[in-house]
Formats: C-alpha cells, sequence, structure tokens
C-alpha cells in the first residue's frame, strides 16, 4: 500500500543493484567489513555487537536472579557473585546502552536523516567501532584471569577499587576497556556532532531537524562534556593502583569521595546519553503511527536541550548518603528535571491525540516505553528528595527504579530496530513474532521491577547474593526471577525473529508512510545514501513529497510549490579521490 | 550557522551560572571546576561558530528556500575504504593490554599506532582510494 504512494519506488527499480552500485568497487568480505567508512556498515556491526553485548550482559541478570530466587541459593559462590552484578552492570551501561544507540542506530539514521552522504569524519567512525570492540574484548577478558573479572561494582567507588581491595588483572582489565570504549565514544560525539552541523542537505535548517537528530546532537555534546571526566578518572585510578599515588587514599591525604564526584559528574549526564538517544526514537515512531506531525515539535527541542542543561548539574543526587553535598542544591536541580521529561510526556500523548494510530510492533514497544519510563520517571523524583533517599538509598528500590528507566530503553530500542530494521536491512521483520516479543518483555519487566520496589521499602540491601535472616523476602524474589526469565525469553524470540525474517519480507522504501528523509531513500540506502533528495519545507520532507495535499508548513512556510525531486548526481559531488577540503569549505568563503 | 552557535553559547552561559551558584553555595571544588570546564567547552566552539557566522553568506542548510541544486559542489572528500582504523584500533588495544599485562604489549601497539598514524596521514593528503 505504501509503496504505491511513493514515487521513490519506482525510481529504485530500475536504479537498484544495476549502476550505481557497480559504479562502487570495494574489498569483500571480511576485508570489507575491516577496511570500511561507510556509516551504514560501521552502524550495523556497532547494531550487532552490542546487541550480543545485551544477551551476554542478560546472561549475567539470569545468573543473578536464579541465584537470588531462594534465600540461601548456592548456584555461585560469593566471590563469583561480585564479578557478576559488576560485569552485568558494565556490560549494559557501557557496552550495550550507549553503543547501541549513539554508535548503532544514530550512526545509520541521523546522516540519512539530514540527507548528508555519510559522517562528517568516517574514517573516525571506523576508529571509534574498533575502540568499543576492542574494548568489549578488553573488559570481558577479566574472566579469563586467574583472579576473575571486576569485582567492584559497576561504579568502582574508592577505596573498594584501589590495589589492596580489588588486586588482579580483572580490574585493571575494566579500567583498560573503559579507556577504549570512552574514546570511542567522545569520537562518536565529535563525529555526530560535525555532521550535524556541516552536513545538512539544502534547506535542512537545525529546526526542521527530525527529533531523533535534534537528540542525536544534544547527546553528542553531553557525550563530549562527561566523557572525558571519566576518562581522566580511570586513569587516576590507574596510577593509584600501580603508581603509588593517593589521588583517592585518605592514607596519601586523597579524598576518596572524589572519585565519586568524578564518576558521577560522568555518571549521571551519562544516564541522559542513553535515555535520550531512545526519547528520540520513541518521538519518530509515535509521530509516524499516529500519522501526525510530532505534537509541539519546538517545545520538543527546548525540553531535549534543557534535559541536558540541567543534567550536568544533579551528580551528587547519587552520593546524598556521603554526608558532603550541597543536598537542597542536587534536590531541586533533580527536581527540575522532571518539568521537561514532563513536557516531553505531554507531547506524546498530544502526537497520538486524535492520531490514525497503528498498533505495529514499533508503535507498541513505544508505548510499552512511555509506560515504563513514567513510572521510573516518578520513583526517581522520589529519590532525588533526601528525606526519602536516605531511607532507600542502597535498597533495591534504587534497583528498581533505574531498571523501570533502562528496561523503558530496551523498549524503546527494539521498537527502533522494528522500525529501523527495513531500512537498514531491505526486510521486515515478523510482526506475529515482534508482539510476542513485546507482551513478554513488557510484562516481565513489570513483574521483574514490581517486586523490588516493594523489596526495597522492606529494606533488602542490594549487592547480596544471600538472604537468610529474611526468608519472608523470598516470595516477591520469585516473582521478580519470573520477570526476567520472561524478558529472558523475550530477547530469545527477538534472535528467533531475525533468523526467521531473514530476506523473508522485503520492505520497499517506505513502509511505514513515514515522515523523514531517510524513507526517501532506497531500503538498503545506495553508497552515500541518496540517488535525490526532495525539497525539504518542513521537517516531514518525505511526508510532504507524497502528501502533498497534507503537507505540513509548519517551519519556514509559504515556499516549495515545485515537487520535483531533484537528482542527486547534479546537484552534490561527493570527491572519493577528493582534496583535502572540508565538509562546506565552499560554502564558508 | 547561527542556530549552532546560539546553542553552544546558551548551554554554557547556563553552566557559567549553575557553577557560580553551586560553588560559592557549595565551597566544594571538584563539582566547581568541573562545571567551569564544562562552561569552557561550550563557550570554546560556540564563539568560534558565532564568529563565523556573522562573516559567511547564509548556507543552504541554514536557508528555509534554499533548493537542492544549491547544494551543488564538493561536500566532502570521503575515502570509501581504509586499513588504518582497523589498525590504529589494533594498536590502542595492545598498549591497554600493556597496562595489564607487561610492558612488552608496547612494541607491537605503537608499531601498529605509528604505521597507522602515518598511512592515515599519507592517505589523506592523497585524498583516499575507492
Ligand atoms: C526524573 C528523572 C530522574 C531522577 C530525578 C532520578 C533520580 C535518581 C536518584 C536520586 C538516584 C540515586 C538513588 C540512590 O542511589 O540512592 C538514581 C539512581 C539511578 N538512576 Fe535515576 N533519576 C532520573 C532518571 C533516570 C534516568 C533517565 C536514568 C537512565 C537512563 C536513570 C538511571 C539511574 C541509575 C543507573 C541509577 C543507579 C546508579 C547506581 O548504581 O547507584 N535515572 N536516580
Ligand atoms: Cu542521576
Amino acid at each position: 500500500m505504501a509503496d504505491l504512494l511513493n514515487p521513490a519506488a519506482e525510481l529504485a527499480d530500475d536504479g537498484h543493484g544495476h549502476g550505481h552500485h557497480e559504479e562502487h568497487h570495494g574489498p569483500t568480505g571480511i576485508l570489507k567489513w575491516m577496511t570500511t567508512t561507510d556509516h551504514k556498515i560501521i552502524g550495523l556491526s556497532y547494531t550487532v555487537t552490542s546487541v550480543a553485548m545485551l544477551v551476554i550482559g542478560g546472561l549475567f541478570a539470569e545468573i543473578i536472579r536464579a541465584q537470588l530466587a531462594t534465600p540461601d541459593g548456592h548456584l555461585v559462590s560469593l566471590a563469583q557473585y561480585n564479578e557478576l552484578f559488576t560485569m552485568h552492570g558494565s556490560v549494559m551501561i557501557y557496552l550495550f546502552a550507549g553503543p547501541f544507540a549513539f554508535g548503532g542506530l544514530a550512526n545509520i539514521i541521523v546522516p540519512i536523516q539530514i540527507g548528508a552522504p555519510d559522517m562528517a569524519f568516517p574514517r573516525l567512525n571506523a576508529l571509534s567501532y574498533w575502540l568499543y570492540l576492542t574494548g568489549a574484548i578488553t573488559m570481558l577478558l577479566g574472566f579469563f584471569t586467574s583472579g576473575g573479572a571486576a569485582n567492584f561494582g559497576w561504579v568502582a567507588y574508592a577505596p573498594l577499587s584501589n590495589s589492596l581491595n580489588t588486586p588482579g588483572a580483572g580490574a585493571d582489565l575494566w579500567i583498560g576497556g573503559l579507556l577504549l570504549t570512552g574514546f570511542s565514544a567522545i569520537f562518536t560525539g565529535v563525529n555526530l556532532t560535525a555532521t550535524i552541523f556541516y552536513l545538512r542537505a539544502p534547506g535542512m535548517t537545525m529546526f526542521r531537524m527530525p527529533i531523533f537528530t535534534w537528540n542525536m546532537l544534544v547527546t553528542a555534546i553531553l557525550i563530549l562534556l562527561a566523557f572525558p571526566v571519566l576518562t581522566a578518572g580511570l586513569i587516576m585510578l590507574y596510577c593509584d593502583r600501580h603508581f603509588g599515588t593517593h589521588i583517592f587514599s585518605t592514607a596519601g591525604g586523597g579524598v576518596p569521595v572524589l572519585w565519586q564526584h568524578i564518576f558521577w559528574f560522568w555518571g549521571h549526564p551519562e544516564v541522559y546519553i542513553l535515555a535520550l538517544p531512545f526519547f528520540g526514537m520513541a518521538t519518530e515512531i509515535i509521530a509516524v503511527f499516529s500519522k501526525k506531525p510530532v505534537f509541539g515539535y519546538k517545545s520538543m527541542v527546548f525540553a531535549t536541550l534543557s534535559i541536558g542543561a540541567l543534567s550536568l548539574g544533579v551528580w551528587a543526587h547519587h552520593m546524598f548518603t556521603t554526608g558532603v553535598v550541597l543536598l537542597p542544591f542536587f534536590s531541586i536541580m533533580s527536581l527540575l528535571i522532571a518539568v521537561p521529561t514532563g513536557i516531553k510526556i505531554f507531547n506524546w500523548i498530544g502526537t497520538m491525540w486524535r492520531g490514525e494510530l497503528w498498533f505495529s510492533t514499533a508503535m507498541l514497544m513505544s508505548l510499552g516505553f512511555l509506560f515504563t519510563f513514567l513510572i521510573g520517571g516518578l520513583t526517581g523524583v522520589y529519590l532525588a528528595s533526601p528525606p526519602l533517599d536516605f531511607f532507600t538509598h542502597d535498597t533495591y528500590f534504587v534497583v528498581a527504579h533505574f531498571h523501570s528507566i533502562v528496561m523503558a530503553l530496551v523498549l524503546a530500542g527494539m521498537g527502533g530496530l522494528y522500525f529501523w530494521g527495513p531500512k537498514i536491512t531491505g526486510y521486515m521483520l515478523n510482526e506475529r513474532l515482534g508482539k510476542a516479543q513485546f507482551w513478554l518483555l513488557f510484562i516481565g519487566t513489570q513483574v521483574f521491577t514490581f517486586p523490588q520496589y516493594i523489596l526495597g521499602l522492606d529494606g533488602m540491601p542490594r549487592r547480596v547474593p544471600l538472604y537468610i535472616h529474611n526468608p519472608e523476602w523470598k516470595m516477591l524474589n520469585e516473582w521478580s526471577t519470573i520477570g526476567a526469565v520472561m524478558v529472558g525469553i523475550s530477547t530469545i524470540i527477538f534472535v528467533v525473529n531475525v533468523g526467521y525474517s531473514w530476506k523473508r519480507y522485503p520492505a520497499g522504501d517506505n513502509p511505514w508512510d513515514a515522515q523523514t528523509l531517510e524513507w526517501f531513500t532506497t531500503s538498503p540506502p545506495p553508497h552515500h545514501n541518496f540517488y535525490r533528495l526532495p525539497q525539504i519545507r518542513s521537517e516531514r520532507p518525505t511526508w510532504d513529497y507524497n502528501h502533498p495535499e497534507h503537507k505540513s508548513l509548519a517551519h519556514g512556510a509559504g515556499a516549495g510549490a515545485e515537487h520535483q525531486p531533484t537528482p542527486l548526481a547534479a546537484a552534490v559531488t561527493v570527491l572519493e579521490h577528493g582534496q583535502d577540503e572540508g565538509p562546506n569549505e565552499g560554502a564558508n568563503e | 550557522m547561527k542556530v549552532e552557535a546560539k546553542i553552544l553559547l546558551s548551554l554554557g552561559t547556563f553552566f557559567g551560572v549553575m557553577c557560580a551558584v553551586y560553588w560559592n553555595w557549595s565551597l566544594e571544588n571538584a563539582g566547581g571546576v568541573m562545571m567551569f570546564a564544562g562552561m569552557l567547552l561550550c563557550f570554546l566552539p560556540g564563539s568560534y561558530y558565532y564568529w563565523w557566522s556573522r562573516r559567511m553568506k547564509v548556507r543552504p542548510e541554514d536557508d528555509p528556500n534554499s533548493t537542492q541544486s544549491e547544494g551543488a559542489g564538493v561536500v566532502g572528500s570521503f575515502p570509501s575504504t581504509s586499513i588504518f582504523p582497523f589498525m590504529l584500533g589494533m594498536g590502542a588495544f595492545f598498549v591497554v593490554l600493556a597496562l595489564v599485562f607487561g610492558i612488552w604489549f608496547l612494541v607491537p601497539g605503537l608499531f601498529l599506532a605509528v604505521w597507522a598514524f602515518l598511512g592515515a596521514t599519507a592517505e589523506g593528503r592523497r585524498g583516499g582510494h575507492v
């Protein structure tokens, strides 16, 4: 149905696979993978690697939950338990959520959404991937050393992380892995910012960029602000461990709490580095499957920018119980973040209001995201109040809070894969399996977090392998384990779906009748992304082109009567044997 | 270019105000310094973009009425394949392993990294290959 609406599909039929693809000769097979600088292939590698990390981290989680299903579980030893929760958190935060969002989907989608032929620095982009991959391997290598993997928690608090308390190669491999992935993230931040600032197509003004691209811009800026702090902190930690400095130890006049300041100065922006890309995915998906433009586009952009701005001033809400931070400041700042977040939730609902809703898997995932994120956000507001945090800090309440949040992100990310997967591979995923996956993932998430909220209020501490003295916690823990198993099964369904749908359902260029530029080109897009571009007169160029009768002229109204696409070959010359010109040098002069 | 500059400059200003309030109120230095650095990190590129935005013609991507043909011309130089990112990545990998398993890992690490640096620079001069 959608194909009929899309003239680009006809062009694809004669252009695709014959003329244009042959123009580009290059290595094939593994050598192609190793030498590519194409953002789509790099993004796909990122996506596959990070989903593999989701599976690995998920495996650790299932072992943890199996251990906790009984008060005196003896599936793993106490030492192994420490390694497991440390590596679960580390793999999920450092190796899955971030890279999946800003290295995977953003890498593929952002350049296409703004009509760019590639990322601004293609070789740097490739380097980012290799640093990410080797960083992930480095961190996981810890399991193969005699002392085991890192075991000081994913936050590596001093003095637990010094060489006396956690000797061994596992901890150093953890530090080394984070150095590599940290640089990888910084380079991706540079790349995204430069791409968005310099490689937009003519007419794609800043206030016509899709919300996903906007969110990635703010994410990239946050990466640049936050990650160097972590990298610096890790180097200090390494020096403390091996070169006899005493930056984080009282023995030599250092300050252990300094580590917490540094870590959370990165750590809280990091939670928004994780969250904003997924907000963007949900925004695009909700708009497309409501057949409406994003409600309150400018307020959405403004909300994203203010979340980014505020997120630099709230870090010590993770440190309320240290007794040495300015409680009122961090409490007020944290509560303020709820305001732009509320604006976003309002706008998502406004986008759906009176829309023509289509409950595809991607849409269901986004709605699941909305609900789950709301729960996580509201409990976050509780935690931002110091008296309540004193009561719940380091209990399962906090674990439940951030799992509501991060599971919401997993839901949105899965939605993103169902939505953009067809663009990337050219093939759709099976909707029936998708819906089964959604319900298991969504219900499983709630079954897994709700008991943890209650357990936390009841005083169950986090990071304990046994609760022999409180057998009454058994039932709630069992429920939590059941929820975790449901989430695990949903992930298996996803992997099965990818295998089952492999090359089965050709997607066409615009299977969802979507709105933004990536749906104007072929699926998958050609080398350098476009054969031609439509005139860009709003934030929905593809929609305007396909539906001239319902054009959206929200921003920069009044122009663009002609709707002839311009052959890109004539419009833009992409130099492959180029001189040393930077992006848009011509325009600068 | 104006919007880009404005975003960074306003973020920097916000961080500056936040830093002033926080530092004066808490007298805690770590956070104060980091927020101050955050402000600088926004002002640095922000003021550069601002300086340029006042001196250059409106770019087609900043003009709401521009047509696709106005984008004609050179976008940039995009080498379509290169082995050097991989090589540099492996070099960095070995350098990091040297931090853990012994200094001798630096030998292959630095070798690969330096080769990749030189190779990538030369490749950049040539404009890459297809
Ligand atoms: C309205 C927004 C939010 C507020 C007010 C908030 C507040 C808090 C607070 C006060 C804590 C510390 C609890 C404690 O340790 O005692 C916390 C923990 C945490 N939050 Fe949030 N949060 C919000 C949103 C988010 C988002 C969007 C994410 C992730 C994308 C997130 C992820 C986390 C994580 C990972 C932790 C646990 C850190 C640890 O291991 O100790 N939060 N949150
Ligand atoms: Cu936080």
